[in-house]
């Protein structure tokens, strides 16, 4: 017995001693497999000081609900933007400027998961004037304005849950759409889970980006209840389709992980929006009661609104023939993409061993000669056969979304086998394949998945890091890779660490977005109602329990910065107009005690900070940002008398 | 007075229109924090920024050293001149077309008389600037320190360089007396040398 379990002991040994040595001859043999980079990496990723980087990359913030902003090929972080989270960082979300933002049907939301960002568009080609985010959790769609990198529009999508696939954007921007990952009663209603089939619904939204410059909830088409998970426009010859993956045909209610898992294949809908659009036009629609929330930053006073909407139009494919195709694609499709050319529709079959593409030619064809193999609930269901034109054999182990380099390849991301598969489009021959670290989830191009990539570039966004960076504890950073892709094999240059959890992110030349970012607000064009253009007009007001200060900022000092005659019980709003007109000069303001974050007023703006005083005394407030070299100095006081004091209101104005 | 006298006379006047639309003077900001530069621009009759908010933000600036707020309405010499050039011009023009070359020594002296008096008044102005500082309320005090820009050329002041250099209306001007100077030196060698045009 004591042999046996020695021998045992010593197998273990052997078999690990085996590993290490298998380890080291992989790691001298081949070191691009483990992941590092080639001897010229340093030079093309180094970005020079002063000099700048190539591209902006907008990553979102997966469950930071933020949108990051990275430089590429430097990997440098350059800005988070608050979208769907408060960030105390600047007030947003806390000021009264920006509360009105996250007001939704289910109350005010400080916080969302964001998935996937998209610039908008014009011919499809990246046109660098906004960018649009999802919200997962409560369904959303924000749109980010270029110009001031600053949220100023976000709209909530009615009759969803888990708005995954969104806020893909049309060619001409005509509209960003949204869907339900998550079916539901729709309209809500109390109701068994185990009652799925019969009572759930899904959903897909059109939003138009621009309605009187805001957002507009156009119409939605009412589908089966399936998860509806990823999707794209069509392009070229496919414009006026939008195409969307869903799994769950099974229409399972419960452990998903298996009982969605069942069918051999799910589908790809194909949604004819032009046709849409037609049936909307001549009222073949149905008006549905609903609550929903549009809320948008008002451009003159920069002070954001909220507006409770009570209807949306409901198009039904059993009225609208031909308006939802079903394509049939294996095991579970997460990504669905549309390549440059508008003809090629790829499908990440995250369960699947091949990539199955779909032609949008053959599919027009099946569905004029009725290669129909079934339908569900008046939408037909094509001939798999009929509608595929290849499949990329050996495409790696969960393939999960494609980006396009604009020479003729695809770049697919395999989360299991942890790697970027290149094929080419139309042989469907996998021509280079490089490992990532770890996991790769989504991939990007920019421009990837638009009419003309600038296909120099992918970066991985990983969802494993482990051992990429120095250990900061059991959280760990999600890690990016950088490839150089301008050759026939790709080669990593750079891993960076990124804020949240990136799930896409698009790319742009940064010359595009350069010469339109605005360095100032001009003070002249300031209309927020509590604004004050010089400090003359600076003063304090009292309304009932509500003190109103009119305050200024400049360098470096406030006014007024000696305030007394507030009492205790009263709500004192700081609207602090920050005066200079100078580049990068913003002023910061905190208050002692304050029950909210400090604010940050960019020149020529106007934020304001509520401030609740609870005890009588004397309490400093103070600029948050250093501003110049007498920053320090840039302080001042408010008097707090007790509730039952008759000190009048008194200032130091000028 | 000779033809090509009378057609040096109309550019120098049409010269002179010109410095109207474009600024005389420019007075430039270097320092690290203004990648963007900064700068103000001296027009007959007034003073801009060189940039939108330069002249706003170069009185913040100046409030650090107690330097007086530049109030281009309250400057006299800036509603002046443009009477003078407009003389000069019409002046100009009249000799252009009448002839006159006693006339002609007149405008070229007063022109050369009004070019040294503006220099002096700049410099005049400069130096008030420069030196009558608010030493109550400024907030940086160098003792002997003064902080006149300078009339032409460059000089640091603090973190800052300032250049002073004439503008394309400044050249104009510049030309115009030239060209003036110019024609006059013809018609004196031809008033010398009486004989030989005759001949």
């Amino acid at each position: 017995m004591i042999n046996v379990s020695l021998i045992k002991k010593r197998l273990g040994l052997i078999l690990f001693a085996g590993a290490v040595i298998f380890a080291l001859v992989i790691a001298c043999s081949t070191p691009q497999q483990l992941g590092t980079a080639t001897d010229d990496a340093a030079a093309k990723v180094y970005v020079a000081p002063g000099s700048y980087d190539e591209f902006y990359g907008f990553f979102s913030g997966g469950f930071s609900g933020q949108v990051t902003v990275y430089g590429l090929p430097s990997g440098r972080l350059f800005r988070v933007i608050p979208v769907f989270s408060q960030n105390p960082e600047n007030g947003y979300g806390y000021t009264e400027e920006s509360k009105q933002l996250m007001m939704t049907s289910h109350g005010f939301i400080p916080w969302d998961d964001a998935h996937h960002p998209e610039l908008s568009q014009s011919d499809g080609v990246p046109d660098g004037r906004w960018l649009f985010i999802n919200a997962n959790n409560t369904p959303r769609i924000a749109r980010i304005d270029l110009s001031t990198f600053e949220t100023d529009n976000i709209i909530e999508i009615p009759n969803s849950g888990g708005n995954h696939a969104s806020p893909f954007i049309t060619p001409n921007s005509e509209y960003v759409v949204a869907s339900t990952r998550f079916s539901l009663p729709i309209p809500q209603k109390d109701v068994p889970i185990a009652e799925y089939k019969q009572h759930f619904k899904g959903t897909i939204s059109f939003i138009k980006p621009d309605v009187d410059g805001h957002m507009e909830l156009a119409f939605q088409i009412m589908v089966p209840g399936y998860d509806y998970d990823l999707s794209h426009s069509g392009k070229g010859p496919s414009y006026g389709w939008s195409f969307f993956t869903c799994y769950n045909t099974e229409q399972a209610n419960t452990l998903l992980e298996v009982n969605a898992s069942r069918n051999d294949k799910d589908f790809i809908a194909a949604v004819n929006w032009k046709l849409a659009e037609q049936a909307i036009a001549e009222g073949n629609y149905t008006t549905m009661n609903t609550e929903f929330y549009r809320n948008y930053i008002d451009h003159d006073s920069r002070i954001a609104h909220s507006e409770r909407k009570s209807e949306v139009r409901v198009l039904d494919p059993q009225k609208v023939p031909g308006l939802v195709y079903y394509l049939p694609t294996p095991k579970s499709p997460h990504g669905v993409d549309v390549d440059p050319s508008g003809e090629y529709i790829v499908a990440g079959g995250k369960l699947a061993t091949v990539i199955p593409v779909h032609s949008f030619s053959k599919m027009i064809k099946a569905i004029e000669t009725k290669q129909f193999e079934g339908e569900v609930d008046g939408i037909p269901i094509l001939k798999y056969e009929a509608v595929m034109a290849g499949e990329v054999q050996n495409p790696g182990l969960g393939p999960l979304h494609t980006e396009f380099d604009g020479k003729g390849y695809a770049y697919t991301s395999a989360f299991i086998s942890s790697e970027i598969v290149k094929w080419k489009l139309g042989t469907w021959e996998v021509v280079d394949r490089v490992p990532c670290y770890y996991s790769i989830g989504h991939l990007m191009i920019p421009g990837g998945d638009s009419k003309k990539p600038w296909g120099k570039y992918v970066v991985a966004m990983n969802k494993i890091t482990k051992d990429r960076y120095l250990p900061t504890g059991p959280e760990l950073a999600h890690s990016a890779q950088l490839f150089d892709i301008s050759g026939d094999k790709m080669k990593l240059l750079l891993d960076f660490p990124t804020l949240g959890e990136p799930h896409y992110a698009q790319g742009i030349p940064a010359e595009i977005l350069m010469k339109n970012s605005v360095k100032i607000y001009p003070l002249e064009k300031n209309q927020h109602p509590y604004a004050v253009k010089s400090e003359k007009e600076a003063r304090v007001e009292r309304q009932g329990k509500a003190v109103h200060i009119y305050m200024t900022t400049i360098r470096t000092h406030f006014v007024p910065d000696n305030i007394e005659g507030v009492k205790v019980g009263d709500k004192v709003y700081f609207h602090t107009t920050n005066l200079e007109q100078d580049w990068d000069t913003p002023h910061g303001l905190a208050v002692q005690g304050a029950n909210t974050s400090e604010i940050l007023i960019m020149p020529g703006d106007t934020k304001t900070l509520i401030w609740e005083p609870k005890k009588p005394g004397v309490f400093p407030f103070y600029c948050t940002d250093f501003c110049s070299a007498l920053h320090q100095e840039m302080q001042g006081y408010i008097r707090v008398s007790p509730a039952n004091s008759n000190i009048q209101i008194s200032y130091n104005g000028r | 007075m000779g033809r090509k006298t009378r057609i040096l006379l109309l550019i120098a006047s049409l010269m002179l229109i010109v410095s109207y639309f474009v600024p005389v003077w420019k007075v430039l900001l270097d320092a690290p924090q203004y990648p963007e530069g900064l700068g103000l621009q001296i027009w007959l009759h007034t003073i801009t920024g060189d940039n939108p908010n330069d002249l706003n933000k170069i009185n913040n600036l100046n409030h650090y050293i107690g330097m007086k707020v530049i109030e281009p309405d309250a400057i006299a010499e800036l509603k002046l001149m443009p009477y003078l050039i407009g003389l000069m011009i019409l002046g100009g023009l009249l000799i252009a077309w009448r002839g006159g070359r006693r006339w002609l020594y007149l405008w070229v002296a007063l022109f050369v008389l009004l070019g040294i008096a503006g220099m002096t008044d700049f410099y005049l102005w400069e130096y008030d600037y420069g030196h009558n500082l608010d030493m109550e309320n400024a907030i940086i005090k160098v003792p002997g320190m003064n902080y006149q820009p300078p009339l032409l050329g460059s000089k640091k002041l603090l973190n800052f360089t300032a250049f002073s250099f004439p503008a394309v209306g400044g050249w104009m001007i510049i030309g115009a007396v030239l060209l003036g100077t110019a024609g006059a030196c013809l018609e004196w060698k031809a008033a010398r040398q009486p004989e030989v045009v005759e001949k």
